[in-house]
């Protein structure tokens, strides 16, 4: 007996020929070609499907009244009733609704389920459950339900444990959403316990607790043979089942590189082609492009925003595409910038006039040195930040730079003696400038061991002065 | 000066074989493109001096280098410069390190250099020495080993010159000592950043999932 055959005979008024004479229909192939007959008479409102899926967001069991109600062109309460009815017979209803859940697909809509509805669902639901234990106990006493509530137990555990898994999303490895809330683990945990207390009524109400020792002895026995002897398959398996998993991985990987190629490296070189004429263009695009492809290779993409060396580079990058120069960055050590005054990194101040005084260095060299390349150095050591920025070019004479127009060393001296470091030029005409830069770590973070003469204040002032002068004279 | 060459792709190799052409004291007496074929190669031509790619498929430069213990001195050329494959190939044994993107006249005069027993620096390499060193790194690398602690002030010194650009004999007029004694300090430094033994650097390159 099949619970949809009066819903949908009913529904149909004047049915197809031959058709009406069905009264039973496959769950899993709906209603194959005779759909595309007569047009329904009943359409409430949703579109009829060729095939017949379970609602998914609509759902509030496991979707399949709501699902057949759709195939069907039915009010879903109808269904329901018609299931609840079903159930009464020994728990057919039951069972029919259990084996449409397993055998028909999800569906795709998103629609939830209004309060109402779902109020009047789950009243029938428990209806339906408490009906078929009545009925049975009435028809057959108290034997039959001994057996039909457990059933019922079991039924209603196994509903909440699918209904888990039977969620869309993410999946963790046991199947269930990637995130569990706690709610879902109750769930999980209530219909196992269901289930497990269920079957294990139905089993201890049959079996004789006396002959229960040697049965359970022979099915350990069983179970135990029955895996050693699929040990080999288990295995095999899982083999199988790792090499796809790495075969899957590998081509995420590569596909990962193509599209990063495709982004990168291929549209630079589109662009070269079209503008093959312009060397200086070429070089700046061939240029950035390496930049970029070598930081995607070789170096790890950590939060940059607040290491020193990362921010060089950066800047590094940005002199060398605005000027035509290369810059060859080399760091050693690195210091983040102290953004909560823990005292372990450089202060927001320093850290951003550090940064501002190379930059201005790089350009300077950049603009004035006339060479191709520029080396830029910075070192992080405990008690002080060091970034020497370098050319060979044309060099200048300082003595001789009057000292009212001094761009170069407002704009660089004038930045990190503020910020109480010190800035030494050196140059010698004809064979380059460097830049010297250095900014004390900051006054709280200084370790003990530090030499006190390098803490900021009057008594730092005096050595770097003589060296400055001592390199000065020395040129 | 006889030159060997490894490198995995052959216009690579071709490439460099033209801009080693161009220098009057240069031959190149084979090329190779693998790791077995290079071993072979290396052994029956017997170079001056090794060009050795540090990738490359079956195990790259450092496999060349274990494979040809006491052969001529290398010099690697890498298009890498991340400090992993620069710090490993060196202590696998090579004299120098270059990036694919020097120049001929660079690449030939660093080759000259290794082959007079020189070690070639560039300013990324000590930096990387120097970082290894410190052990200030940001990055979670454990500092090399304390054999790297016997690096003198005056080796210190020298490593932060080259790797602020200096020259040699820019570093020589700034310290007041002659380029021969730079170049003794860099080859010192070199000497001891290698392991002493194989099994040492097995342990090394197996910590840092290198090969």
């Amino acid at each position: 007996m099949h619970p949809t055959g009066p819903a949908f005979d009913a529904a149909r008024g004047a049915p197809a020929p031959g058709f009406g004479a069905a009264p039973g229909f496959d769950p899993v192939r709906g209603y194959g070609p005779g759909r595309v007959g007569p047009a329904p008479v009943l359409d409430l409102g949703r579109h009829p499907q060729l095939r017949l899926v379970r609602r998914s967001g609509g759902r509030i069991v496991g979707g399949v009244s709501g699902g057949l109600a759709d195939h069907l062109g039915l009010d879903v309460f109808k269904v329901r009733m018609a299931f609840v009815l079903l159930s009464a017979l020994a728990g057919a209803g039951i069972v029919t609704y259990g084996l449409l859940w397993i055998f028909t697909p999800s569906g795709a809509d998103s629609a939830k389920p209004s309060g109402t509805e779902r109020r009047q669902a789950i009243g029938l639901a428990l209806l339906g459950l408490g009906l078929s234990v009545a009925v049975s106990w009435l028809m057959n006493g108290t034997v039959a339900a001994k057996v039909i509530v457990p059933i019922v137990v079991v039924a209603v555990g196994a509903a909440l444990v699918w209904r888990e898994y039977d969620t869309d999303g993410p999946r963790s490895l046991l199947g269930l959403p990637a995130s569990p809330s706690v709610v879902t683990w109750a769930r999980v945990v209530a219909g196992a316990t269901m289930v497990v207390l269920g079957l294990g009524v139905v089993v201890l109400a049959r079996i004789d607790l006396s002959a229960l020792g040697s049965a359970l002895i022979a099915v350990a026995v069983t179970l135990i043979g029955a895996g050693l002897l699929t040990v080999p398959l288990w295995l095999r398996m899982m083999r199988a089942l790792n090499t796809e998993r790495a075969a899957r991985i590998r081509n995420e990987e590569r596909e990962e590189i193509a599209s990063h190629l495709h982004d990168s490296v291929l549209q630079t070189l589109a662009l070269i082609q079209r503008q093959a004429d312009d060397p200086q263009e070429v070089a700046r695009l061939a240029r950035s492009q390496e930049r970029e492809l070598r930081k995607w290779l070789f170096e790890d993409s950590g939060p940059a925003q607040s290491s020193l060396a990362a921010a060089l580079r950066t800047i590094a990058g940005e002199v060398e595409d605005q000027h035509g120069v290369k810059v060859t960055p080399v760091t050693v050590g690195d210091v983040s910038m102290d953004l909560d005054d823990c005292g372990n990194g450089l202060p927001k101040e320093h850290f951003t006039a550090l940064l501002g005084a190379s930059r201005e260095a790089m350009v300077n060299a950049a603009k004035h040195a006339g060479v191709p390349t520029i080396d830029l150095f910075a070192e992080v050591e405990p008690h002080q930040v060091s970034v020497f920025v370098r050319d060979r070019g044309a060099g200048f004479d300082i003595a001789a730079v009057p000292q009212d127009r001094q761009g170069l060393a407002k704009s660089i001296r004038g930045r990190i003696e503020r910020r109480g470091g010190q800035v030494e030029i050196l140059s010698t005409p004809g064979r380059g400038t460097e830049v010297r830069i250095f900014m004390p770590r900051s006054d709280s973070g200084a370790p003990e061991g530090a030499e006190p003469d390098t803490a900021p204040g009057t008594a730092g002032d005096q050595p770097t002065e003589r060296i400055r002068q001592s390199v000065r004279s020395g040129k | 000066m006889r030159v060997f060459l490894v490198d995995d792709h052959a216009v690579f190799r071709s490439g460099v074989r033209a801009e080693l052409s161009r220098e009057a004291d240069m031959e190149v007496v084979g090329e190779a493109g693998g790791v077995a074929e290079a071993i072979a190669g290396i052994k029956s031509t017997r170079p001056d001096v090794v060009l050795l790619d540090v990738h490359m498929p079956d195990g790259g430069g450092v496999a060349v280098l274990a494979g040809i213990e006491d052969g001529p001195v290398c010099l690697a050329l890498s298009v890498s410069d991340a400090a992993e494959d620069v710090i490993a190939v060196i202590r696998a044994g090579a004299r120098g390190y270059v990036t694919k993107t020097i120049s001929g006249a660079e690449l030939a005069d660093g080759i000259r250099r290794v082959a007079g027993g020189d070690a070639v620096f560039s300013p990324r390499l000590a930096g990387f020495v120097l970082d290894s060193f410190t052990g200030r790194s940001p990055v979670p690398e454990p500092p090399l080993d304390p054999e790297l602690d016997s690096l003198t002030p005056r080796e210190l010194e020298v490593l932060r010159l080259l790797a602020r650009g200096y020259t040699y004999r820019e570093i020589a007029e700034n310290l007041f000592i002659s380029v021969k004694t730079v170049e003794t300090h860099a080859s010192n430094v070199l000497r001891k950043t290698q392991q002493s033994n194989r099994n040492a650097l097995t342990r090394w390159a197996h910590r840092r999932r290198i090969d």
